[in-house]
């Protein structure tokens, strides 16, 4: 079993709403003991259970790396989302008692670096609170370029800028005010590494840049978690565990599995880790694929799928599982 | 051609490849004696990189004839030196001013590049994004693992460290931190009985 799968039992002991979209959420393990350490870009699954329906959703941890005592996340409510923020927004009240999972870490910072160069954009900017306070308990050198829509919606843009005046810049979409990237990333001394979390165009437009500017790839890290999207049903089969059944409208592939009672690997659920990596035996369709994960030629085989958020268009697939 | 093919080893011993034009507003080559050729070869793949680069070359000789040969690819900067070490200051000083997105190239031997290498990655460059060919000699920069001391220009097996005077057997374990393949001693269980030094490669 890989960490990623092992839960933890919290409680809910502090609900904070930020502004109109986000609101922060703080765990505590309900046994009273200590959570585990954990480093700065790590995020967690929280289980949701909602009305018969188990909601699996990534959050980044943004509180102390080194705080043990407890987790917080922020989640932005996403009113056209599959309902998993929604749920945490509406249905979750302090005193709750939830699931999580161990963290695991998919934005790493690179220790080897002379400087972090952080780039975010909207609520893209929670893995970099976690890193930020673990840099500054380690005198690493940063810098963050922070984009948001407006002061009223900068979630914590008023605390960085306070607590690291010289060190955030934050950018509103209101005003116009926009990161002058190219010139950002031409000014780089050797050594820095770069990190860009925020919304896809964002990620696409930033490691485009530092491709063009000649930035080698061992140092442009992101992070996107892709939510699963909807679409029309499908029938699945799984091979080995001699199963049939179909995957609904709003779920993914991973969730019909999970619905079945099959114990599939996972950690990020969004198309990013590779830990869900399933051999396709047949397709009767086109697999629509939507990771981050497989090559191209991996995908255009067609013997390869991320059920955590890639589907089939068509009558029935069959997996090796 | 000064090319030669390394037979498949160990995962330590580093692999060249062939250099190419990569994108990126600066450009740093570093070459020794025929690895003028493959900077050459690189100026014929995209001569648009040339006002860009800043070529280090260490000649050897002075009657070296790629020095003309070099100086007629134009490149914004064209330093000749003697000996690496002799161009170790203009190196360390034009990576510590340099910015990402820096682009090095390294041909020749590989004590050249493999000592270029540990420089660049020194100053922050991940060594995966730094290109090398290998050129002329296939001498080697070793270390006596006993003595700790550094014998360039190895070109037999097995081989007298220079400090210690140990005969040592050179193996293709490299070290990235110290730039050289480490030379063991090879009469440790029976001393006095050296087999006799074979060129490498041959
Ligand atoms: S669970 Fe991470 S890629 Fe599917």
């Amino acid at each position: 079993m890989s960490a990623g799968t092992t839960k933890i039992a919290v409680t809910v002991t502090d609900i904070v709403p930020l502004n109109d979209l986000v609101t922060r959420f703080r765990f505590e393990r309900t046994d009273g003991g200590l959570l585990p350490t954990f480093s700065g870009g790590a995020h967690t699954v929280v289980e949701m259970k909602d009305g018969g329906k188990t909601r699996l959703n990534p959050y980044s941890l943004m509180s102390d790396p080194s705080d043990q005592t407890a987790y917080t996340i922020s989640v932005r409510r996403d009113d056209a989302g599959r309902g998993g923020s929604l749920f945490m927004h509406r249905n979750v009240t302090v005193g709750d008692e939830m699931v999580i999972s161990y963290p695991v870490n998919l934005f790493a910072l690179d220790l080897r670096a002379h400087k972090h160069l952080m780039i975010a954009g909207g609520i893209g900017i929670t893995p970099f609170m976690a890193q930020i306070k673990q840099l500054v308990a380690t005198d690493g050198r940063f810098e963050l370029h922070y984009a948001c829509r407006n002061q009223a919606l900068g979630t914590y843009a008023d605390d960085l800028t306070a607590a690291h005046t010289t060190k955030v810049h934050v950018y509103f979409d209101d005003d116009k005010q926009a990161i002058d990237l190219e010139n950002l990333l031409d000014g780089q001394p050797l050594g820095t590494h770069l990190y860009v979390c925020g919304p896809k165009g964002m990620i696409n437009w930033v490691r485009k840049t530092a491709e063009d500017l000649g930035w080698p790839d061992e140092a442009v890290h992101y992070e996107e978690f892709l939510a699963p999207q909807s679409g029309k049903p499908f029938k699945v089969r799984l091979a080995k565990s001699n199963l049939e059944f179909e995957v609904g409208e709003h779920q993914s592939l991973l969730e019909a599995i999970e619905a079945a009672g099959v114990d599939a690997p996972y950690l990020c659920r969004g198309g990013a880790c590779g830990q869900c990596e399933t051999d396709v035996i047949e397709a009767d369709g086109e697999i629509l694929h939507r990771d981050h994960w497989l090559e191209d030629d991996e995908k255009r085989s067609g013997r390869k799928i991320m059920p955590c958020v890639s589907r089939l268009e068509g009558r029935i697939i069959v997996l090796d599982r | 051609m000064s090319t030669f093919e390394f037979p498949p080893s160990i995962i330590s011993r580093p692999v060249y490849g062939t250099l190419a034009p990569r994108r990126g507003k600066h450009h740093l080559m570093i070459a020794d004696a025929e690895g003028a050729e493959a900077l050459l070869e690189l100026a014929g793949k995209d001569a648009a990189l040339m006002p860009r680069a800043h070529i280090i070359y260490v000649s050897g000789d002075v009657e070296n004839p790629f020095v003309e040969k070099l100086r007629n690819i134009a490149p914004l900067h064209l330093y000749v030196g003697p000996s690496y070490n002799a161009a170790v200051p203009r190196l360390r000083r034009m990576l510590q001013d340099a910015h990402m997105g820096l682009q090095v190239y390294l041909a020749g031997t590989e004590g050249l590049m493999g000592q270029a290498m540990l420089e660049a990655t020194s100053a922050g460059i991940p060594h995966t994004a730094i290109q090398t060919e290998h050129r002329g000699s296939v001498a080697r920069r070793m270390q006596c693992v006993h003595c700790k001391g550094i014998t360039e220009n190895v070109i037999t097996d097995p081989f007298t460290c220079s400090h210690c005077g140990l005969h040592l057997f050179v193996r293709d374990h490299y070290s990235r931190r110290i730039a050289a393949y480490q030379g063991v001693c090879v009469d440790a269980e029976d001393p006095g009985n050296v087999p006799p030094a074979v060129r490498l490669y041959s």
